[in-house]
């Protein structure tokens, strides 16, 4: 049991070990270690985004009463790898009026925001890449890097649903940014600190979705307008701008846009379960196998919304997010620290 | 605490490294036959009039300068909130007149129709 607990945290251990055996300096140690983190980190996005492209459209399926896709092996389990193959071997179309360097640069770069996310998040007991102290403060640095590349990838193309498409994503990112910001903020007063381990283990008694059900009402609206996804997907909203950002893009450029897409979800997931829900503390299983399970429940949910409700307006998106998140989240980190100080303090002053 | 900022380096490299590989990769796997209507701009089977780059819409700068604002607050905000609890009521003082600053300029934005989707 110790040992299935700990087991990842053993392997990098061993390799740590090894690598110091084989007689490399302490900093080219890290270096070496630093390349392990990049490629599980790497494998964790391909297989998370590989698993739930098709989870989405087995659950869309079932949700509206069809099948979903169930040809390519058992049950369809295979499709999202045919998939990847043929994306693979796509021809890659780049129009002739686009600006070529930043057209080509921004799947390139969207990779990157997701990836340095993914590096402080705590999949278990001790299993962060890097447990840095600033924790949540970076990894919100870090997210809200990913309008770069989308509004590159809006403007290069060079198109007009592209580019209507990226300024909707920049005007819907930075917006719901805020209150996404003073939803964990709550948090932060409790525990006081930013690490992200730290936030997991003040949870041990009570999971701070109990603590703040407003910031988590918040956090969950922001996180589907911050990863673009129904009813926020108004920069790709198929009827109106074809595909948005995304118009101009074919082949493996778009495959990388939409395998960013997911594990940006997939993010999100994780750092819901992390703040709000006792991240992988649990009885009996494995701290990684709790973790796991609960952001598949998260991403289970933000599925079933995307698959809920309709497309929101553009005004309706704008003055929903400003008018009553944002005062709304600021009402909630107000409440939340006079509550923090009454509990450490009392009601004497 | 550097070693842990170089890895954060390492994985910013790697990630670009990973995107680049994929695009060439599919570059060597793929048939590549471009001809002229293939590369035209799509519009849905429209001949393109002019191109994209056009000015910007007002709002969009308008919503960018209140985020600005709130982004610099966080800024200040997050630090607060780490020391929070051992500033005692100096902290819940101080917390109430930021906040009041913040809101009177939130509300004369929101008064002066910077918030309106027009």
């Amino acid at each position: 049991m110790e040992f299935l607990n700990n087991i990842f945290v053993y392997i990098a251990q061993w390799i740590r070990e090894t690598l110091a055996a084989l007689g490399f300096t302490p900093v080219w140690v890290e270096m070496g270690m630093g390349t392990v983190y990049l490629v599980s980190i790497l494998g964790v996005c391909t297989l998370a985004a590989l698993f739930y492209v098709l989870w989405e459209r087995k659950l869309a399926g079932y949700i509206q009463y069809r099948p979903g896709p169930n040809r390519l092996g058992p049950n369809g389990w295979f499709q999202t790898v045919a998939d990847a193959i043929k994306l693979l071997t796509k021809e890659d179309v780049v129009p002739c009026g686009a600006d070529k360097p930043v057209h080509l640069l921004a799947p390139v770069f969207i990779f990157v925001p997701t990836v340095l996310a993914l590096a402080v998040v705590p999949f278990g007991k001790g299993m962060a890449a890097i447990d840095l102290d600033l924790g949540i403060f970076y990894l919100i640095a870090v997210t809200s890097l990913s309008t770069i590349p989308i509004f590159m990838g809006g403007w290069g193309s060079n198109n007009k649903y592209s580019l209507l498409g990226a300024m909707r994503a920049v005007a819907q990112m930075i917006s719901y940014e805020i209150p996404l910001v003073f939803s964990l903020l709550g948090v932060v007063l409790i525990t006081g600190t930013l690490q992200l381990q730290g936030i997991v283990a003040a949870q041990s008694n009570i999971w701070f979705v109990f603590l703040q059900p407003v910031a988590f009402l918040i956090f969950i609206i922001a996180a589907t307008a911050e990863t673009n996804r129904a009813p926020f997907d108004l920069p790709e909203g198929e009827s109106e701008l074809t595909a948005g950002i995304y118009t101009e893009y074919s082949g493996m450029k778009w495959a990388l846009f939409f395998l960013a897409e997911y594990c940006n979800l997939f993010i999100v997931s994780a750092i819901g379960v992390t703040v709000f829900l006792g991240g992988w503390q649990g009885p009996l299983l494995p701290s990684w196998v709790w973790f796991l399970i609960k952001t598949h429940l998260l991403f289970s949910f933000f599925i079933w919304i995307r698959w809920t409700f309709p497309r929101i307006r553009v005004d309706q998106l704008m003055n929903f997010g400003w008018k009553f998140l944002v005062p709304l989240s600021l009402a909630n980190v107000f409440i939340t620290g006079i509550g923090v100080y009454i509990y450490y303090n009392g009601l004497g002053w | 605490m550097l070693t842990q900022y170089s890895i954060v380096g390492i994985l910013f490299l790697g990630a670009m490294a990973f995107g680049a590989f994929t695009i060439v990769l599919s570059r060597i796997l793929q048939s590549h036959r471009p001809y002229p209507e293939k590369l035209e701009t799509y519009e849905c089977g429209m001949e393109t009039q002019g191109t994209a780059w056009v000015q910007f819409k007002t709002s969009y700068f308008l919503y960018a300068l209140v985020f600005l604002i709130f982004d610099i607050e966080t800024i200040f905000l997050y630090p607060f909130a780490v020391k929070f609890q051992s500033l005692g009521l100096f902290a819940i003082v101080e917390m109430f007149i930021f906040f009041i600053i913040l809101i009177i300029g939130f509300w004369y934005a929101w008064k002066e129709g910077a918030l309106e989707w027009q």
